[in-house]
């Protein structure tokens, strides 16, 4: 595999800008299938809560627990790819997220430049690997796992403390939802970062990202066509 | 005339098909025809002469008999230890049996029950055609006389040909059940709420199994019947019923719904039916299938109020007011002198309550608290009681006279024509005071009135599945269920200053980004400008 072990870059020649499919397409298909999804489980669940009334409760559960069963399919799936991929490397910790944080809170407004650049190899900034690595590793978990033990609830609803549980696991349930939430609204605010609000949207719909390639890389795409580029 | 011309000439006149139905039409499957017996072709004096006749062949249907309540009136609970039952209970209604032997035995099944002297090991005073009757033309009348004011109601009834009713015998239908049953409490649907006289021929919609049209069950079709003893009862119920049916022949101990539909009665594996069968363990069949009780057109008495009875018009005389007008058209009193004042329900929206089946009684004997409502019956339950779950009930409301001395229920003297009857003198000291007497018990010598409140389990007039409760009947709010308190419920409840938090963090999050943009956006263009 081609190592580029320097920040921000390569060390083997003049890089040169590239459109490079950063975003395979199973990367993407997940993190859309996973946005709906979690929209609509979000809905749900809020109408469940009792937030809202537009639709009855009947429909609610029903949406949502096959919504939920669908997304733990394809968090199963995605665990495995990003496990046989090494994908999952990109979310480990990253150095420089004070800077990350910095920009977002004073620089993108004074308009200095993003302090990251975007690679191959590190498709992530040091801020959105640790709040990705929260979602996955905190959130998902939590609402996944309580979502699960609600779902089997008649297996141990016989149970004298059932009821304690089944109040607790709604409880984490929901505020891990409400995390997810603010999560969500967080997040689609941050795809109009980028060069112009719709880059980072059309970005993960096409996988397609114009980053700084070294000579060996582009050289090391170009015979092993393991990458797309244009 | 043979049996199957004479059951369908049956059927035609009362407008009922087949075995089941309003009064069971003897059956053409029965190896015997009672019509042909010369032990029946007589003419006989009474119903006692009736009964003899029919144990003759039924040897040993008087001793079984003597054993039910229907025959004792007496009821020793298992679990409590209280001795229930007419004979000695009061209620939210007439109040008590005892003291009004022969008004109240019109509904007792036997013969001459007029007083304390009633001798129950006598088999022929059994009344075997209030039940097997299959005419529709038998019937009973009060067993002492009472005020002539009362007896006027009994009065103008065509005789009874006794030996045509003996030649026509049959299992019970809902309406021999009913000539009882349907009218607890002194009128049709006044008591249970879920059962009335609509249900003699019922629609479908009113209940799936009795639905004349359909299924047509009889009452013993669930209150199955073993040597005269009847499976199901109000005071010792079944509140939950793990075991299900009993495959083949169907358990024959138990009315509850499980013993037919089992413990996981909503069929294949859909994940509708998954979850509702994972309701079973804590909600009763009965409160989502029955959604409201008296939805026949028949209306069932919500409050009663002794407290206004005996009032008499400019003419000094008893009257009523019949100010309610029930669904199928019928006047209902909402005053009447010898009973007070009443309100009157229909679609009845149920009281919900965890239910372990256990009914305990407030007796004559037990002191009460008059400040606050008393019930004649309470039952216990809750969310982590496994015997217990939630049912639905008829709560009925009353206002009925107490010892304001020992503060105690009491037995009133209604029935009769000696002179301390209250159906006749509208004398409440007198009618008091010769109840206590009569029943034995310690009598302070003043009364009162004091608000009472009586839970009668809804178990009939079982909704077609389509008009079952929705989920958000219950997962709500403001639901079916609110009042219920001590668990999480989905879509009830909430959780507090947790979801204030949830909330502001979700506000919070979506002002942050709108201010975070805004000023993107105005320092971009000042950038611009520069």
């Amino acid at each position: 595999m081609i190592g580029l072990r320097k920040r921000n870059g390569g060390n083997a020649g003049a890089p040169r800008k590239h459109d490079v499919m950063i975003y395979s397409r199973y990367e993407r298909f997940w993190h859309w299938s996973q946005a709906g999804l979690i929209f609509v489980l979000f809905f749900t669940g809020l109408g469940l809560h009792g937030t809202h009334d537009l639709l009855d409760f009947e429909t609610a559960a029903t949406i949502h627990t096959y919504a939920a069963l669908a997304l733990i399919v394809l968090w199963v799936f995605t665990t495995f790819w990003n496990f046989t991929t090494g994908q999952w490397k990109q979310y480990l910790f990253k150095q420089g997220i004070y800077r990350v944080i910095r920009f977002y809170a004073y620089g993108i407004l004074v308009g200095e430049p993003h302090p990251y650049k975007k690679s191959l190899q590190r498709k992530q900034n040091a801020l959105q690997s640790l709040a990705y690595m929260t979602f996955m590793m905190a959130i998902g978990p939590a609402l996944w796992s309580t979502g699960f033990i609600y779902l089997i609830y008649d297996l141990w609803n016989g149970y004298a403390w059932s009821s304690e549980i089944l109040w607790l696991v709604a409880l984490v349930h929901t505020v891990a939802a409400f995390a997810m939430g603010a999560f969500v609204i967080v997040h689609v605010y941050m795809t109009t970062t980028g060069k112009t609000p719709l880059h980072y949207v059309k970005t993960m719909i096409t996988g397609y990202d114009r980053i700084e390639l070294s000579e060996v890389e582009e050289a090391y795409i170009r015979e092993t066509g393991n990458v797309e580029m244009k | 005339m043979g049996v199957v011309s004479r059951v369908l000439i049956l059927a035609i006149c009362l407008g009922v098909a087949g075995a089941g139905g309003a009064f069971a039409a003897v059956s053409a499957d029965s190896t015997a025809d009672h019509g042909k017996f010369d032990e029946l072709k007589q003419p006989f004096a009474d119903g006692r002469e009736v009964t003899k006749a029919c144990l003759k062949c039924h040897t040993e249907a008087g001793a079984h008999f003597m054993k039910s309540i229907h025959w004792t009136w007496t009821y020793e609970h298992p679990i409590t230890g209280q001795t229930l039952g007419k004979k000695s209970l009061i209620n939210a209604f007439c109040g008590n049996a005892v003291t009004n032997w022969g008004g109240c035995t019109s509904c007792h099944a036997g013969y001459g029950w007029a007083d304390d002297d009633f001798d129950f090991s006598d088999q022929t005073r059994i009344d075997c055609l209030v039940c097997h009757d299959t005419t529709g033309t038998y019937y009973r009348d009060p067993q002492s006389p009472g005020h002539p004011a009362c007896d006027r109601m009994f009065a103008d009834k065509a005789p009874i040909d006794l030996a045509k009713v003996a030649r026509n015998v049959g299992l019970p239908g809902r309406a021999n059940c009913g000539s009882c049953h349907f009218h607890g409490g002194g009128g049709d649907g006044v008591k249970h709420g879920d059962l009335d006289s609509s249900l003699i021929a019922p629609a479908r919609a009113l209940d799936v199994h009795m639905d004349a049209e359909g299924l047509n069950f009889a009452c013993t079709e669930c209150h199955v019947t073993r040597r005269h003893l009847w499976a199901g009862s109000r005071y010792d119920v079944r509140a939950v019923d793990p075991e299900g049916t009993g495959l083949p022949g169907l358990r024959r101990d138990v009315a509850t719904c499980e013993s037919c539909h089992g413990d996981s009665p909503h069929p294949d594996n859909s994940l509708r039916h998954l979850k509702l069968n994972g309701h079973v363990d804590r909600i009763a069949c009965q409160t989502c299938h029955i959604p409201a009780f008296a939805r026949g057109g028949v209306a069932t008495k919500t409050v009663w109020d002794w407290s206004t009875a005996g009032r008499l018009n400019e003419k000094g005389e008893p009257y009523k007011i019949e100010d309610y007008h029930q669904g199928d058209g019928q006047h209902r009193d909402t005053y009447i002198t010898i009973k007070g004042g009443f309100e009157w329900g229909e679609n009845v929206v149920p009281m919900y309550a965890w239910f372990d089946g256990v009914m305990r009684y407030t007796t004559a004997d037990d002191g009460i608290d008059p400040s606050v409502p008393v019930e004649i019956n309470h039952f216990e339950g809750s969310h982590d009681n496994p015997r217990a779950r939630i049912w639905p009930f008829k709560e009925m409301r009353s206002k009925q006279p107490y010892d304001s001395v020992n503060n105690t229920l009491v037995y009133t003297h209604l029935w009769g024509r000696d002179d301390n009857a209250f159906w006749g003198n509208y004398d409440w000291p007198k009618a008091i005071a010769a109840g206590m007497d009569m029943a034995g018990k310690p009598y302070g010598g003043q009364f009162d009135f004091v608000e009472t409140r009586m839970y009668w389990p809804i178990t009939h007039m079982v909704a077609p599945k389509e008009d079952a409760l929705a989920c958000d009947q219950c997962h709500a709010a403001d639901g079916r269920l609110a009042d219920l308190s001590g668990f999480y419920m989905p879509g009830r409840d909430h959780f507090g200053w947790v979801d204030i938090a949830g909330y502001l963090a979700l506000v919070g999050a979506f002002v942050g980004v709108l201010l975070h943009g805004l000023m993107r956006v105005v320092l971009k263009s000042g950038r611009r400008e520069q």
